[in-house]
């Protein structure tokens, strides 16, 4: 049986990736490489006010300085910064009208299965569709700003609500971070922003869809998200990017601020083209993703379910600075084939009875290696502070490994912490009873490890949910045999 | 029904079962009885295709097929069901969606339509409540912390569900009180019928009492030694295993 297992594991991941195709379509590209001049000319190309050229020259000038991390437990090529170009957008200028979207365009994201046009789309699901280095069209704009909700492309924002910007532009992530963090403000081409405010209820689900198209580009973009006193919001991110055989950068910086009484949930579903099963190719994901609970009784939680990259490096964190904030990190990472995965979250409890949740399932198969790793800080005002953890990694097949790194720094006495951590192999009983009941094994494997999600899953909007749990069947197809 | 011939079997090098020969015909209930250890529960997960065990000779075949080398899903298609002695949880995965899964599959292979929704929840719940289950059950996940009476009773109810043609129940009598117990005798005497068979593997009399069978074997050391009526049972109660063994 375990022979079999491997046989099948090692045929596995023939598989093809949905979602690989390119799509033709006119473009300007920068030419590679990077300097203040490019920094310049993009900003240019943006209309930027000056204060943000000189944000972004600031960025750039630490980020020379600093250096490329290497704690964490992913092994890559050292990436060439000035191979890549840093800027590149179809021709036509984005439009209010869908008919002025390139056809190709529109194309692509109906094979993406995400419709533009709002008479089609999902009920109740606003989207900003980014390709590559530009935002092509935001849906139910209109609808959304009769409730005062703001949705748009991060370039938009920038003319049309510059106070916003910048009030809240690096309030979250400062420019000088980390590596990525400060190559993304450098030279950051789009993205979406949301404001909610006082007191709204965000009437429909919003999300971006984030596509990379062309070859050699980096893609950094910029989420901001702004919950004001009371209001509560839900997002969702969505990711895909061709086949290729060069690996690309994505570099994302995405921020939130819930203010007093305010919610943001913020849903990744993650599916970056992985590479093939040589582990040729693929999207290096490095990603900052943090949140400042800002005001008293404010709550921000991430759910992410991560089946795609090369590479993963992200830590969604939450800051608890409101008295009686909460913050909660749900993950899914799914690493097969030569795929590597680095995530988990920060969670920094600085205000008095504010409490934290962290719920992982990783889960390795082929040679994947996947890496939990986590902080809980609880600083020393932080009275009555609470985390719970739970972090169980399943393991398909001999040859792929799980890896957990819990960090706890506990500065005030009061803190309640509960730390639980599981490894189990997918196990050979299981799959004899589900298969003795006449289920298949690929259906079987896919059942095993929905279960396994489950806790996960229920944190996304039933849609995504959907979508969540036919992605994890597709990755884990014929992964046992 | 089923014909085993001349079935031996090992596992990592040990042989276990030592040339089973066992015929039930349809409409039959079959008992094996045997010493802890004896590879009566081997016999099941061979029978099922369990694939930790290696068939180093003989057969089995399910109404003249040939299912010796049968993967465990088709022999499951083609109406082998066993009752597990010990069933293992899934956790998250939830009885109902389980079930339903299984018997669509089933169904499926028939040739019949997917059972929807509604249809499935009410013949689930008649059964649940003939077996003294709430219909929270469903909602649990399968067998994820279920009392030792409420795995077998779930085990009922996916035989009665999934109403295959042969049912092996691996000690399906253990561990239960004296009210569930009787509980699963009805739920087994409510499936069988003249056109399937029943092998039921028990170290006591008390769900014979329920269920009457009409051949008894006894197992020794891979082999089945003895087989005849329920006078056999009533011996074994009284002596034991050992006036076998010559
Ligand atoms: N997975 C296994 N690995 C090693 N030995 C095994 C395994 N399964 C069964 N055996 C051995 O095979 C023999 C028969 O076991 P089996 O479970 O079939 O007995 P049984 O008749 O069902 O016993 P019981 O009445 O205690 O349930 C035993 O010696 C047992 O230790
Ligand atoms: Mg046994």
């Amino acid at each position: 049986m375990v022979d079999k297992n491997q046989q099948v594991i090692d045929k596995t991941l023939d598989q093809e990736y949905k979602y690989g195709f390119t799509t033709d379509v006119d473009q300007t590209k920068f030419e590679p490489g990077l300097d203040e001049e490019v920094i310049a000319k993009l900003s240019k190309i943006k209309n930027e006010p000056e204060w943000l050229l000189e944000w972004r020259l600031k960025a750039f000038k630490n980020w020379k300085k600093m250096s490329e991390p290497t704690w964490a437990k992913i092994d890559y090529e050292p990436i060439d910064y000035q191979a890549l170009s840093y800027y590149a957008a179809p021709k036509q200028k984005k439009n209010d009208s869908l008919d002025d979207v390139d056809p190709e365009i529109l194309e692509t994201y109906n094979k993406l299965g995400i419709s533009l046009d709002e008479q089609k789309r999902l009920e109740g699901v606003a989207v900003d569709a980014v390709f590559d280095s530009v935002s092509i069209a935001t849906t139910f704009k209109d609808e959304l700003a009769k409730h005062g909700v703001i949705f748009c492309s991060f370039s938009e924002a920038v003319q049309d609500h510059p106070e916003l910007i910048k009030k809240y532009l690096g309030s979250v992530i400062p420019a000088t971070d980390n590596y990525f963090a400060a190559l993304n403000s450098a030279v950051f081409s789009d993205g979406s922003f949301v404001y909610i405010p006082k007191g709204v209820r965000c009437p429909m689900e919003l999300s971006t869809y984030f596509r990379i198209n062309a070859t050699n580009t980096g893609q950094f973009e910029r989420t901001l998200i702004i919950a004001d006193e009371g209001s509560y919001v839900s997002y969702l991110e969505g990711c895909t990017a061709p086949m290729r055989d060069e690996n690309q950068l994505h570099a994302a910086c995405v921020e939130l601020v819930a203010h007093k009484d305010a919610t943001i949930k913020y849903s990744t579903i993650q599916n970056w083209f992985s590479g093939d099963k040589e582990g040729k190719g693929g999207i290096y994901n490095f990603v900052t993703k943090r949140g400042n609970c800002l005001g008293d009784n404010s709550k921000i939680s991430w759910t992410q379910v991560e089946t795609g990259s090369a590479i993963t490096w992200k830590y969604p964190s939450v800051i608890m600075q409101g008295d009686n904030s909460v913050g909660e990190f749900y993950s899914v990472a799914v690493t097969k084939n030569k795929q590597q995965a680095d995530t988990g979250t920060k969670m920094i409890h600085i205000g008095k009875n504010t409490k934290s949740t962290i719920i992982t399932k990783g889960i390795s198969a082929g040679e994947g290696q996947n890496t939990y790793r986590g902080g809980v800080k609880i600083l020393k005002n932080a009275e009555n502070a609470q985390n719970f953890s739970q972090c169980d990694s399943i393991l398909i097949g001999d040859k792929c490994g799980a890896h957990t790194f819990p960090y706890i720094d506990v500065k005030n006495p009061s803190a309640k912490m509960e730390h639980e951590a599981t490894t189990s192999s997918i196990g050979e009983d299981q799959l004899f009873y589900c298969n003795q009941r006449g289920i298949k094994l690929d259906d079987a494997v896919s059942m095993i490890v929905n279960g396994f999600c489950k806790e996960v899953f229920e944190e996304l909007p039933m849609e995504f949910a959907v979508e969540a749990k036919q992605l994890i069947e597709v990755t884990l197809e014929n992964s046992v045999g | 029904m089923i014909k085993i011939k001349n079935l031996e079997a090992s596992i990592d090098d040990k042989t276990i079962l030592k040339g089973i020969d066992l015929e039930i015909p349809a409409g039959e209930v079959h008992v094996i009885m045997g010493r802890n250890g004896s590879g009566k529960s081997t016999l099941a997960n061979v029978i099922a295709g369990n694939e930790a065990y290696e068939v180093d000779g003989g057969s089995i075949a399910m109404n003249d097929t040939d299912i010796t080398e049968m993967s465990i899903e088709n022999r499951a298609l083609e109406g082998i069901f066993l009752c597990f002695q010990y069933p293992v949880a899934i956790p998250g995965v939830g009885m109902a969606y389980f079930l339903r899964s299984a018997l669509n599959a089933h169904r499926k292979h028939q040739g019949k339509d997917e059972m929807d929704a509604l249809e499935f929840l009410n013949n689930a719940k008649a059964i649940l409540s003939e077996l003294g289950l709430d219909d929270s059950f469903l909602k649990r996940s399968i067998n994820d912390g279920f009392s030792g009476g409420e795995k077998k009773k779930s085990e009922i109810l996916q035989l009665l569900t999934i109403n295959p043609k042969l049912a092996v129940l691996d000690e399906t009598d253990s561990g239960l009180d004296v009210d569930a117990l009787r509980t699963v005798a009805k739920g087994v005497n409510k499936f069988k019928n003249e056109n399937n068979s029943v092998l039921i593997i028990t170290h006591y009399q008390r769900l014979l009492n329920y269920i009457k069978p009409d051949v008894v074997h006894l197992m020794i050391d891979g082999k089945i030694v003895e087989s005849g009526d329920m006078s056999l049972v009533e011996r074994v109660e009284k002596d034991g295993y050992s006036w076998l063994e010559k």
